[in-house]
């Protein structure tokens, strides 16, 4: 008697598991758009590999202010409070010369590199530590050399924010809303985030893709040059070849995109 | 069995509790939502997909634009009659569909559904 | 035999019921946390891990302890630890069980927490932190189960329940290396980025576990009938006095690799936790206690006459615990993020309702202790009788 109802249980618990699977089996695929219904915007920028370079020479505090603001306008980045400076989100902002070069040290820099105002930002690494230790794949590097953050997809756990060895990244405590002004976003043409996510700057991913370049780069009437590191008659790899430029902690092999002319 | 009249006891109790929601809301039932189409939507004429088909699944078809959007850099879509459209929620659906709150929000509070779009997604109505 | 926990002294209940008492309040709290986002804790956009991935990282060593009972028993055949494997398995699921509630509770997006099985990414150490820890867990609770089964009917266990074993053995090594290795491959962050990192952690937990499994082995010789046995105590206290050596060894060979060098990225990091910097020091305390208790523990512990003296064992315990605890549960963390990449000092204080939050997922993981080893110290009551 015993054995039976045993056994009865058991046979009725693996099929109720196994009806459940399979009526849910298709909720768990993912929806994607074929091929041929999925195209780019015929105006879109493309590349194979994104860089920028910023001639510091060509910034100053006021010019670096604008920058970040136009910046965060453009991406409904939040701006909270003093109170809750531990929360701040930036995306591109004015770091100090020693604080931006950390692997280059130098007591003796000339007066000019010394106070040079540098903008700072994510680097689009081509090895990004972060994209490595991501375990969703919500930090992915696209096919032309953005790293890019797909937030429906961001757990929080802020691992990526420990992996990158430059501070460019921000996890939004609070909701950002908090932070911007009525709780509007500043750009209703692009979304805000929301609480529990971690954000950085996406080179402007949703410009290039209409054929604009990145609000940085138009804000900064020059001073920043953006294009296709691996086409050789670019304008970038131009400006490259004919100035001394130097990346922030090359030694580490993450390759990062952003170079500096200082 | 000694007990025979505590289980059955037990049995009837359980047997409310758990028909608890059909009981009490008797009755209740409240009629289809009406939606209204705004009159840009009217003027657009058709949607992107088929009105039976969109409204069975919307939502698959953003979570594919939100893949081919966001990881592909794809953003337009060729609708089967050859159109093409922004793959853009607020600034696509919601451009003809501009009032949320009689047209989106009447269905989904009526099947208890609670979209989480909005935390981030921009209606540009109430910019 | 769940059954076996629920019957027992006025003292049992009262426990569980503070127990429950605390895990209501901490809920109401983390609902606050639900509310408002990670902001109602001390982190901030430069220290992005505090208080809650800490205690994960101390935990997940604990959990990993329970190997020093059952490679002894199981490879060597070392019969006086025959009667507390199973201790060591169910205080490896309690801590198991922590570590996990601590991930969710630390996860901007908990709902979202099945996208890391759904969009499994192997080269993530998150991705096999995850499925080791389950693992882990799973193992322990099958094993523990079979053998307490098996111990109270009188026969012995399914010949697989062996096999499970013999798993478990590298599996717990396992566990802490993997969560060793969540921070050892990070190149931008000086203070992790040292091949000593998983060996330490393992030293750590292998003298952290144990410390307190015999103090759990006190508290149940005092509440119920059942003697783990002096002289198992005894052995724990050797390997105890050896992992702890290897621990503070590997630690002197941190602090020389980072000071005869001298490269000012790596020699910041062990600056600010044991020096301050500039009027930053939080940690400068904490990290000195750590190094007096755990310095002065190994000295006591050298001497077989202290070290096997039942009178003296509870405080040794309490101080191996609590200096691997302050050395793992506070300043590795805080350490790795302080300075920041851009060598700024931004310090962190875990907030009240952060440590309320944590204190209600002790009050979880001892829940859960409470009433596994309800279960088989009664079992085993019942064995000997």
């Amino acid at each position: 008697m015993k054995e039976s109802r045993r056994s009865f249980l058991k046979i009725a618990g693996v099929s109720a598991l196994g009806l459940s699977a399979a009526s849910n089996a298709h909720a768990i695929g993912e929806y994607f758009i074929s091929s041929d219904q999925a195209i780019k915007d015929p105006k879109v920028s493309e590349a194979d590999r994104w860089g920028m370079v910023i001639d510091t020479r060509k910034l100053n505090h006021k010019i670096n202010e604008k920058i970040s603001e136009v910046c965060h306008v453009t991406h409904n980045v939040p701006s909270l409070p003093e109170k809750y400076k531990n929360h701040e989100i930036k995306w591109i902002w004015e770091e100090h010369y020693n604080h931006a070069f950390t692997s280059q040290p130098n007591e003796f820099q000339s007066e000019e590199a010394a106070h040079a105002p540098i903008l700072v930002l994510c680097n689009h690494c081509e090895n990004p530590p972060c994209v490595q230790a991501c375990p969703t794949k919500a930090t992915f590097k696209r096919e032309d050399g953005i790293v890019l953050m797909d937030f429906h997809r961001c757990i929080g756990c802020r691992f990526c924010m420990a992996a990158c060895p430059y501070g460019s990244r921000s996890f939004n405590f609070q909701d950002p809303r908090n932070g911007l002004e009525d709780r509007k976003p500043t750009n209703p043409q692009f979304p805000t985030r929301t609480k529990g996510v971690v954000e950085k700057c996406n080179f402007c991913a949703e410009r290039l893709a209409v054929g604009k370049e990145p609000a940085c780069v138009e804000a900064s009437k020059g001073a920043i040059v953006f294009g296709d590191l691996s086409d050789e008659n670019s304008e970038i790899r131009k400006v490259l070849k004919e100035n001394y430029t130097i990346r922030r902690k090359p030694g580490l092999g993450t390759g990062p995109s952003v170079f500096y002319i200082v | 069995m000694s007990d025979k009249g505590k289980i059955l006891a037990g049995v009837a109790i359980f047997a409310a509790l758990v028909s608890f929601p059909f009981w009490y809301n008797t009755g209740t039932a409240k009629p289809a939502p009406e939606l209204v189409l705004a009159p840009e939507a009217k003027a657009a004429g058709e949607c992107i997909l088929p009105k039976d088909q969109m409204a069975r699944e919307h939502m698959q078809l953003l979570d594919g634009w939100r893949n081919s959007v966001v990881r592909d850099g794809q953003r337009v879509y060729v609708a089967e009659n050859g159109k093409k459209y922004d793959m853009s929620l607020s600034n696509n659906c919601l451009e003809c569909h501009t009032n949320k709150a009689e047209f989106c929000d009447r269905c989904h509070e009526y099947a208890s559904v609670n979209p989480y779009c909005w935390d981030c997604h921009v209606n540009p109505k109430e910019k | 035999m769940l059954e076996k926990a629920l019957t027992g002294s006025r003292n049992y209940w009262l426990w569980l019921a503070g127990l429950a008492a605390v895990i209501a309040v901490a809920f109401m709290g983390y609902l606050q946390q639900w509310e408002f986002g990670l902001g109602i804790t001390g982190m901030s956009r430069d220290v992005s891990w505090g208080f809650y991935i800490a205690q994960f990282t101390f935990l997940v060593g604990v959990a990993a302890g329970g190997v020093m009972l059952v490679l002894p028993y199981y490879l060597h055949d070392y019969k006086a630890f025959g009667r507390i494997t199973i201790l060591g398995e169910f205080l490896a699921v309690s801590a198991v069980v922590m570590c996990m509630l601590f991930i969710v509770a630390d996860l901007g997006q908990p709902m979202r927490a099945m996208n890391v099985v759904l969009n499994a990414t192997p080269h993530s150490m998150l991705m096999w932190d995850a499925i080791v820890l389950n693992g882990y867990l799973f193992l322990n609770i099958i094993i523990g189960w079979k053998l307490l089964e098996a111990e109270r009917n009188g026969v012995p266990a399914p010949k697989w329940v062996k096999i499970l074993i013999y798993i478990s053995i590298p599996w717990a090594f396992g566990i802490h290396t993997v969560t060793a290795y969540l921070y050892c491959g990070l190149p931008g962050r000086g203070f992790w980025l040292t091949a000593v990192l998983a060996p330490r952690f393992l030293a750590s937990a292998f003298a952290a576990g144990p410390a307190f499994l015999i103090l759990l082995c006190f508290i149940v010789r005092k509440v119920t009938n059942f003697d783990p046995g002096l002289k198992a105590m005894q052995t724990l206290m050797k390997i105890i006095t050896y992992a702890l050596i290897a621990n503070v060894f590997f630690f002197f060979c941190e602090v020389f690799t980072v000071f005869y060098s001298g490269i000012p990225e790596h020699m910041d990091h062990l600056k600010y936790l044991f020096f301050g910097h500039n009027g930053h020091g939080a940690l400068v305390p904490f990290m000195w206690t750590s190094m007096f208790l755990m310095l002065s523990a190994i000295g006591l512990l050298l001497f077989p006459k202290i070290r096997n003296n039942e009178k003296y064992m509870p405080f040794l315990c309490i101080m191996v615990f609590v200096g691997t605890w302050i050395d793992k549960g506070m300043g590795m963390i805080a350490g790795g993020f302080v300075p920041n990449p851009m060598h700024s000092y931004v310090e962190y204080t875990p907030t009240p309702l952060e440590l309320l939050i944590t204190g209600g997922v002790y009050a979880v993981g001892f829940l859960v202790l409470t009433i596994l080893f309800k279960i088989a110290t009664k079992v085993k009551e019942e064995v000997n009788a």
